[in-house]
């Protein structure tokens, strides 16, 4: 039996949407796994010699005895924000068969699996390497060893028992809060106690059977809790929201485009993936801080220019190039409807726009760090009003992946192709180009003006640009309704 | 009203529909009868220029569907539920069609004041997204949509699927006062040959793509269709 699921484990990962994408996205993904991963068995191996050369007087072990509860703790959150038990998957196998305890038990130990536990065991081992090559006691090491990662699973089985509440994880945050104040400003020994404890395991190999224990009470506690929900009114129900409705009659007045504006902004703050995407793009005005400050870029101002693009530009770009994918589940309605596409498509160019606006309004405070900057951002800004958008409405069209709205927002990366990669060259080459040339032979200034007058150009030539835009989304329409049908 | 000349439609060698020529009358309620595959939601995506045909041509009201979208204006048509808008509430969602369709708010209440006892109470000023709908409450709010705005043509793929039986009878009362004045064009398609045989003219079944019956509705007819299936 166990074999079956394992056979359906493999056919589910083998088979999902995610692992469709194209080979570039696929490798992008495996570096950043490995980066991951190496940072962590770099963080293991290196852990001692780095606690080693800061405090040379005391005893590495002990010290990272200390700083270990920080990591758990960390790791607690990460999973309550990250690690779902993937409950839905048993629906189809409720009707047959099969003993509920069996399928408790199993989607109990595939959750060991995780990628979660996996970074533990990179973590922690290579760093007992190094301790019983620099002559600890070996049964100790090992003993502590196992504790930790035995710990590990505990925190897997805790997450799933508080995953719902969110009084735990605030719980978590202050927990979290309270032992970095007070190891920061020593009001009271707590992770000194903590080290203690897990010292006393090294010394004691005996008291493994704690982590045992708890182990075994947290499994039994999460399969009768579990047990209990397995219901289609319990954990294995679709989840329904209560539809916010919000009066949006005051875009009525910007005109004929009105009805798809609203449409757009409720697009926007009823969906994860297109939420993300909105509330990243206060992120990007972040951006500022890191290129005005960083030792590499601060006198960088060909990348101070890239930063600052990104800065207004984070929605225009990142809405932008997913149109007309927003809209596939629905593509072929509107495609029956009576409505001129060149509205559909002022909509969303709109909305960049005033999207664009906003950001720069609020990137106003960055004038502290001088005039100079603030002319950087405000050139990027006239790029970002009149360019960015129609080139990312004009890309739009060879757009044929769909998006299945409802999927989660971070990290999610369909209906990503060629596409996407290839409209970020003109976005942010040229501007990086022209500043570049420009700067060279005729200063700062000229080349900040140059900047903004491309976007002026553009935003003043939009008309007949979105002319030629609306007809080449007309052109593709049958390649794009048969690709947002396309479930992947 | 509609004609149909020698529609195609292969993909790679397969040929998916095959049509010589249908003539709708303008005021005529058109039923597509046929197996699965048989090519029902391909004549409808061609005729509603979402599928380009391999050859031939559909013109509706004197447009040819692939050359004009002039022919939106009058038609109106619900698919399946990927027609509806799925984040938006049933409300919002007919006043974007309404919108689309050149009525206002108190047009588009006043409209669906007339089906209350289809959508019985829920549907319209409940609290809930399209998408968390029931599949048979979907079909309605989409069904309804496209009644919206007095079109001349009205397009509806398997709308009596997934309905409770008392829903069935109203759309079918529906139906057929909408072509009472031999002014709407309806074309429904169906498995279920008795919904199909008591509300439209006239009956054209379809297999593997080609015409092989085009009946006008009479006494017999269900008997016909039925024994014509049975094999």
């Amino acid at each position: 039996m166990i074999l079956r699921f394992l056979k359906l484990e493999w056919k589910q990962f083998f088979r999902s949407a995610s692992l469709g994408k194209s080979i570039a996205l696929k490798i992008f993904m495996g570096f950043f796994a490995i980066w991951i991963l190496l940072g962590l068995l770099s963080l293991g191996a290196g852990a001692y010699f780095l606690l080693k050369k800061e405090y040379p007087e005391k005893d590495p072990f002990m010290l990272a005895n200390k700083f270990i509860i920080f990591l758990l703790i960390t790791d607690l959150i990460v999973r309550y924000l990250m690690q779902k038990i993937p409950v839905m998957d048993i629906k189809p196998m409720l009707l047959l068969p099969i003993k509920k305890r069996k399928l408790v038990n199993y989607l109990l130990i595939k959750s060991v699996f995780s990628f979660f536990n996996a970074g533990a065991l990179i973590l922690y081992i290579p760093f007992a390497f190094v301790l019983i090559a620099k002559g600890y006691n070996v049964t100790g090491v090992l003993s502590w060893t196992l504790f930790i990662l035995i710990l590990t699973l505990c925190f897997n089985f805790i997450n799933f028992l508080i995953n719902k509440s969110n009084i735990a994880f605030g719980v978590l945050i202050v927990f979290l809060a309270v032992l970095w104040l007070s190891f920061k400003y020593k009001l009271f020994d707590i992770t000194g106690f903590f080290g203690n404890l897990l010292y006393s395991v090294y010394e004691n190999p005996a008291l493994l059977i704690i982590s045992f224990v708890l182990l075994a009470v947290l499994y039994y506690l999460n399969f009768k809790q579990l047990s209990s929900i397995i219901y289609l009114d319990g954990a294995i129900k679709e989840k329904e929201e209560e539809a916010k409705t919000s009066n949006l009659s005051f875009v009525d007045k910007i005109g004929d485009v009105a009805p798809f504006i609203k449409n757009d902004m409720r697009l926007i703050w009823r969906n994860k993936r297109t939420k993300t995407v909105f509330l990243m793009s206060f992120f990007f005005l972040l951006f500022g801080l890191f290129f005005f400050t960083a030792k590499t870029y601060k006198d960088s101002e060909l990348w101070q220019l890239y930063g600052c693009i990104f800065m207004t530009g984070g929605f225009a770009m990142n809405y932008g190039q997913f149109v007309p994918a927003w809209d596939s589940e629905h593509y072929r309605m509107l495609m029956t409807q009576n409505l001129s596409y060149r509205k559909f498509l002022d909509s969303k160019l709109f909305l960049m726009s005033v999207m664009t606006a906003v950001l720069f309004v609020l990137s106003t405070p960055y004038l502290y760090f001088g005039l100079d900057k603030y002319l950087l951002i405000v050139a990027g800004f006239f790029f970002n009003l009149g360019f960015t958008p129609l080139v990312m409405l004009y890309m739009g069209a060879f757009n044929k992946k769909r998006i299945d709205l409802n999927a989660s927002g971070f990290g999610n990366t369909q209906g990503t192709s060629a596409a996407q990669f290839i409209v970020m060259i003109p976005v942010l080459i040229i501007p990086m180009l022209v500043y570049f040339i420009v700067n060279k032979y005729l200063g700062f200034n000229i080349a900040v003006l140059a900047i903004a007058i491309i976007g002026i150009i553009s935003f003043l030539l939009k008309n007949p640009i979105m002319n030629i835009i609306e007809k080449k989304y007309q052109k593709n329409k049958y390649i794009t309704i048969h690709g947002f049908k396309q479930q992947d | 009203m509609i004609t149909i000349n020698n529609i195609s439609k292969k993909y790679g060698k397969t040929v998916v529909l095959n049509v010589d020529s249908i003539e709708i009358p303008v005021g005529q309620s058109f039923g597509l009868v046929g197996n699965n595959g048989a090519g029902k939601t391909t004549l409808f995506n061609v005729l509603l220029d979402l599928v380009r045909p391999t050859t031939g041509e559909i013109s509706n009201n004197n447009i040819s569907v692939h050359k004009s979208e002039d022919w939106k204006k009058f038609t109106s048509s619900f698919i399946d539920e990927s027609f509806l808008i799925s984040y938006l509430t049933p409300d919002e969602y007919f006043e974007f069609i309404g919108d689309l369709r050149g009525m206002n708010k108190a047009d588009v209440s006043n409209f669906l004041a007339q089906f209350d006892d289809f959508f019985n109470g829920e549907i319209v000023g409940k609290k809930k997204y399209l998408r968390d709908l029931s599949k048979g409450n979907q079909k309605k709010a989409g069904i309804v949509a496209a009644l919206m705005g007095e079109p001349k043509v009205v397009i509806l793929d398997e709308p009596f699927a997934n309905l409770d039986p008392t829903t069935q009878i109203r759309l079918k009362q529906i139906i057929k006062k909408l072509t009472e004045n031999k002014e709407v064009t309806v074309l429904v398609s169906s498995h279920d040959l008795t919904h199909v045989t008591e509300v439209c003219e006239r009956i054209v079944v379809l297999d593997k793509g080609n015409v092989v019956k085009d009946i006008e509705t009479s006494e017999e007819t269900l008997e016909e269709l039925e024994s014509y299936f049975a094999l």
